[in-house]
Order: C-alpha cells, then structure tokens, then sequence
C-alpha cells in the first residue's frame, strides 16, 4: 500500500513530524524558522548551499534527507527561493497575538501587493482562511521565485501552503 | 491567444509584424515564429484532415517528429511547427474539403 | 569535400556539452547540425530549476542552462535548420531550405534525443491531444495558448512539471491521471501541483476522448491492479486539451543506418544502441550521447556529452590516454548520485551494457 504522498502528493501531519528538515513544536514556538518539507531521497543539495548559518545538512551523499539544526536557523528564508522543489517554508508563530506570519515562494502572476487579502489553500489547494500580505520579496538572487509574508491565522500556520490572488 | 506576461519567461518581445495568408484569409504573424505557432496564436487548431475520411488532425509532438502539422506553404508541403513564417507565406490545409 | 573532426547531430545539451569539452581539449573542426531554429534541444523550454548538487547545474533554471551552453559554444560552426536525413560509413548527408549537402567527418556523435510516446485510446487523432512535451513547447517557447483547460495523463516527473508550468501560463490542469497505483515522478513536484487544487489521480486511466471534432470532454475511469477498467467507475472532464505523458523513446534512426549493434533494455526507453564506456558504438567512430543513448535526466546528457568530447580529442590525438582517463572518471563520478534510491534501475541498465559490450 501507498502512503497519502505517493497517492496524492499531500503530506499528512504524521509523515510531516518525522521529518529530519521539520522544527520541533518547542522551536517553532519561539520565533522564524524554515520548516523543510521534502520526504524523498533524490539527488539535491541546493538548500544547503544557500543557508548562510550552516542550519541545513545534506552531506556528501546528495540523496540525504536534509537535517535542519534549529538552533542555528534564524528564520532569514534564504532557502525558500533556493529549493527547486518549493518544498520550504517559513513560520514566525511570534508575528503576533492570534497571527502567525508564514513565508511561502510563488512563482505566479499577478504577484499581491502588500495589504492585499489573498486566498490561503491548504497542501490539497482547497481554501481554508484568507490571509493579508505583509510583504513580497522579489530580487534578482531570488532567479524568479519570489517570497510572500503572509500572515495567517495561527492554529492554521502549519497547515497553509500556496496563496491565491482573488479575482480583481 | 499570445501569451504576453509569464511569471519565468517575462514579457513578451514583440517581433516584427507580418501578414500570411491562410486559405486565403490573412492573418498577423510575428516574423519567423514557427507557423504553426501562428496560426494558434490566430485561434486555428486543426493543421490538416486526413485524405480519405476527412477527419481533424492538431499538433501532436511540436518538435517535428510526427508530421500532423504538415500544411502546403508556396505550394510545398512541410512541417508548420519547425518552419518559420516568411511574410507573404500562402498557407493551405490539405484535404479540407 | 572538406573533412571535419567532429560532426554532432543535434544541439541538446548532450551535443553542446561534446562540442564544448572536445574543443577545450583542442579539437579544431567541430560542426554542430541541429534541425530546430535556435540551439538547446529540450533545455529551451524547461523554465523550472534543475536538481542536483553544484556540478549539475542544480538551481539553474533548464532555459539558462541552455543559454549558457550556447554560449560556450558562439564561437563553433552550428547549422540550424539542417535536417541530417542520413548517415553512410563516415559520411552525414544534409538538408537545409531545399539544398541538400554531403559532410564527412572523422568522429561522429549522433545526439538527438527522444521523441514522447503516443497513447491509443478511443478518441486519440482528436485535435487537442498531444504530448505533454508538444503543449510545453507551445506555451513556453511559441508563447501561445491554444485553449484554456487541459488533463494531464501519466504523473512521471514531465507530466508533474508540465502541470505546474501549464498554469503558470494561465491554464487550467483539471486533473493528472496516473495508471500506477503510486506517482511517478519527484513527490516535491507533485506536492507542487497538488496545492494548486490539481487533483492527482492514481490508479485511474484516460478511457476515451469525446468531441465535434476536437476534444470536448475526456472520459477517466479506475483501473484494478491488472490495470483493467473498472465499469461503472467513469468519470468525465471538460477539457479542450489532453496531455500525454506516458514516457518517451530514443530517436534511434541514424544508429539504425550506422549498422550498428541494439539491445532491448527497458529500464532506458526501449531499444538502445549498444556503447561502451566511452559512449562508442559498436561502428568505430561514432558515438551517442543523451536520451538517444538511454532516458534519463539532462545532466547525464551534458555528462556524456563530455564524455564523448573528451573521447574524441583523445581518439584524435589531442589528449593522453592518461588525462583522458583521468578527466572521464571524474565526470562519470559526478553521476553516480543519480544511480541510487529510484534511479537504481539506471545502474542495473548500465551494467547490461557493459556486458553485452564485453560479449560483442
């Protein structure tokens, strides 16, 4: 039997947990940080490469999963744009009260502006919250895969992966 | 329909305008585009029909394999997805009636 | 008649890559023959970043990787829009806006590539049905949409990447079906296209197309384990386009009219020209290069495009045996990572090879 992501290629919380590049509840708790989603060995290191703290591990065999060190990561989502995958992520549950600020790459037109209300998906695309624009990073190292802060209901941060731009 | 803003590829340069013809209706095409390519940015789909039934014949590999999109162009039949547009082109569907 | 040292069919990445190492190892005649309007085989329309480590060009988008070969190579005899129709002895025969020409050559590498295999089902001459690979050369390199809805058929990493590319574009991907009972390609691909609202369909297959005339309506059902349609399971999309993505074969024609030995492996695509370590055939002087010699990924193309060059210039006299040697097995080191986990197959093939090699 095939589990959910080889039959649909939806992660389920379960897989999600055992993750070596998934942060602990304790260190999400405290502040920014990459949440690495990828499951499959396959030749790939780009992400280790880019993370300018050395918090990502691969190794000499590219086929590793690759290991977030969560005390070194700063949250700086460097890596979100470096991942040929868009497998990463990063999650601020600090962003505020009831908020957490989430950093997803879309590579779509028409990018949203800042302050603009967006549809928020879950990693089956179906809609579950909207979200507000706090910022979109696009530059030129970035190659294209521009970063979006969105800030979403907390309780959903782990469960919210693409955005939508609604119908102008 | 041209697509003129992509999120990876940017906009799109615009080329140099020219006029074919296809089965006798001119048509805009930008110079040297693959004809094929132009006549789906002109809304035309169906490249040829097949001798006997008559039947519709789209693209199928684009890169010149298959030769579904062969069209007689100035009186030759060629490959309309490896062969770019000239202006003046005279472009006919084979077997359409 | 002007007697070339290397002539390459085809100006993929396998070919550029050839064109590249075998000049830098001092190879001086190198013509490159590609049919197409620009260089860059099937890179010039990949616009999503390539894997791998640094070596394999991972994080380049497959279009800059394109330029950037090109680049390398502005300075080489390339002909494009040139058919090569066929190949006696040492000598390629041409064709290019209705003049034909004879070129010889010493050294011949024959690089071009795979073509997408078709799919029967009812329906299937219908305009609208076409490889997932013909509607990505439309939309990324043609720039054109031809109709807004598309299904995709296979879930192999080309039918995941071309999904996500289609919407990219401004299509819409109603479904991706897949006869296995898992997905084929990268899982991060498919998660990809997952979160987009693309339902992935496994254990399900493309029964038949229905339409005036074009494709209207595609008709998917459930298969069993015996990938058997299952009645009653029918489930009918909208769609103007339907993609095929159910693999693809080596273009093998010029192998076939060199004479030289094939061997059915299913791992590669199919029937394969036999090679050896060196990428040569079993006709001295000629040699084979990307997913002609097998399918697998662009970087095995541009490593054995190298390969190929560095062979030749040795061939020829422009480098020791020992240097060879010595550049080869770095190179052919860079692609051991791509041998392992799901790629195991690629090994299992190649050691096919080397035996009948042996035997031959």
């Amino acid at each position: 039997m095939f589990n959910k992501l080889a039959t649909s290629g939806v992660l389920c919380k379960e897989e999600l947990s055992k993750l070596p590049g998934v942060p602990s509840p304790e260190r999400l708790k405290k502040g920014a940080v990459a949440v690495i989603e990828c499951a499959e060995l396959i030749p790939c290191n780009p992400c280790e490469t880019a993370c300018p703290k050395g918090a990502i591990q691969v190794g000499e065999d590219i086929n590793n999963l690759p290991v977030l060190d969560e005390a070194k990561c700063t949250g700086c989502g460097l890596c979100i744009s470096a991942c040929p995958g868009l497998a990463i992520f990063v999650i601020d549950l600090t962003f505020s009260e009831t908020e957490a600020l989430l950093q997803i790459p879309h590579e779509f037109l028409p990018l949203p502006g800042k302050g603009e209300i967006v549809n928020c998906l879950d990693r089956e695309g179906k809609f579950i919250s909207p979200g507000k624009i706090i910022r979109v990073v696009n530059p030129k190292s970035y190659d294209r895969t521009p970063v979006i802060s969105v800030a979403v209901p907390k309780e959903l941060a782990q469960d919210i992966r693409a955005i939508e731009v609604k119908e102008r | 329909m041209r697509i003129k803003k992509h999120p990876i590829l940017g906009e799109l340069e615009p080329g140099r305008i020219v006029k074919v013809e296809i089965d006798d209706k001119p048509v805009d095409a930008f110079e040297g585009e693959p004809i094929a390519g132009a006549l789906i940015a002109n809304g035309i789909n169906v490249f040829r029909y097949t001798k006997k039934h008559k039947q519709p014949r789209g693209i199928f590999c684009a890169i010149g394999l298959c030769t579904d999109c062969i069209m007689m162009v100035d009186g030759v039949a060629v490959r309309t997805c490896v062969t770019g547009v000239r202006e003046g082109m005279k472009i006919t569907t084979m077997y359409k009636t | 008649m002007k007697e070339y040292e290397l002539a390459i069919v085809g100006a993929g990445p396998a070919g550029l890559s050839a064109a590249a190492e075998a000049t830098k190892a001092g190879v001086r005649e190198v013509v490159v023959i590609d049919e197409q309007v620009k260089p860059g085989g099937q890179l010039i329309k990949q616009t999503h970043k390539f894997f791998g480590g640094t070596e394999h060009k991972a994080r380049m988008r497959g279009i800059d990787i394109a330029s950037q070969l090109a680049r390398e190579c502005s300075s080489l005899e390339l002909r494009l829009n040139t058919v090569v129709w066929g190949i006696f002895d040492h000598t390629l025969w041409l064709y290019s806006n209705g003049e034909v020409e004879e070129l010889e050559s010493k050294k011949i590498l024959l690089a071009t590539g795979a073509m997408e295999n078709p799919l029967a089902f009812p329906g299937w001459t219908l305009p609208g049905v076409m490889g997932a690979g013909a509607l990505q050369t439309v939309v990324n390199v043609w720039r054109v949409l031809p109709a807004r809805k598309v299904l995709m058929v296979g879930s192999g990493n080309i039918g995941l990447i071309v999904s996500y590319q289609l919407m990219q574009a401004g299509m819409k991907v109603v479904a991706v079906v897949e006869a296995l009972p898992r997905i084929g390609g990268y899982r991060v691909h498919a998660s990809k296209v997952a979160r987009l609202g693309i339902p992935i369909l496994t254990s399900h297959t493309l029964k038949e197309a229905k339409g005036n005339n074009k494709v209207e309506v595609a008709t998917v059902c459930r298969v069993d384990s015996n990938y058997q349609p299952i009645p009653g399971t029918e489930q009918d999309f909208e769609t103007d386009i339907i993609c095929i993505a159910t693999g693809l074969s080596p273009l093998t024609e010029l192998a076939r009219m060199s004479g030289c030995e094939f061997m059915y492996i299913p791992e590669l695509g199919g029937h394969i020209p036999v090679r050896d370590e060196n990428m040569e055939l079993t006709v001295p002087g000629i040699y084979v290069a990307g997913d002609i010699a097998g399918i697998e990924e662009a970087s095995t193309a541009m490593v054995q495009g190298a390969i190929v060059g560095l062979a030749v210039a040795e061939s020829l006299g422009y480098l020791s045996k020992q240097k060879f040697e010595q550049l080869k097995q770095a190179k052919l080191k860079s692609q051991e990572i791509f041998e392992k986990g799901r790629f195991e197959s690629r090994r299992v093939a190649r050691q096919k090879l080397q035996e009948r090699v042996k035997s031959v």
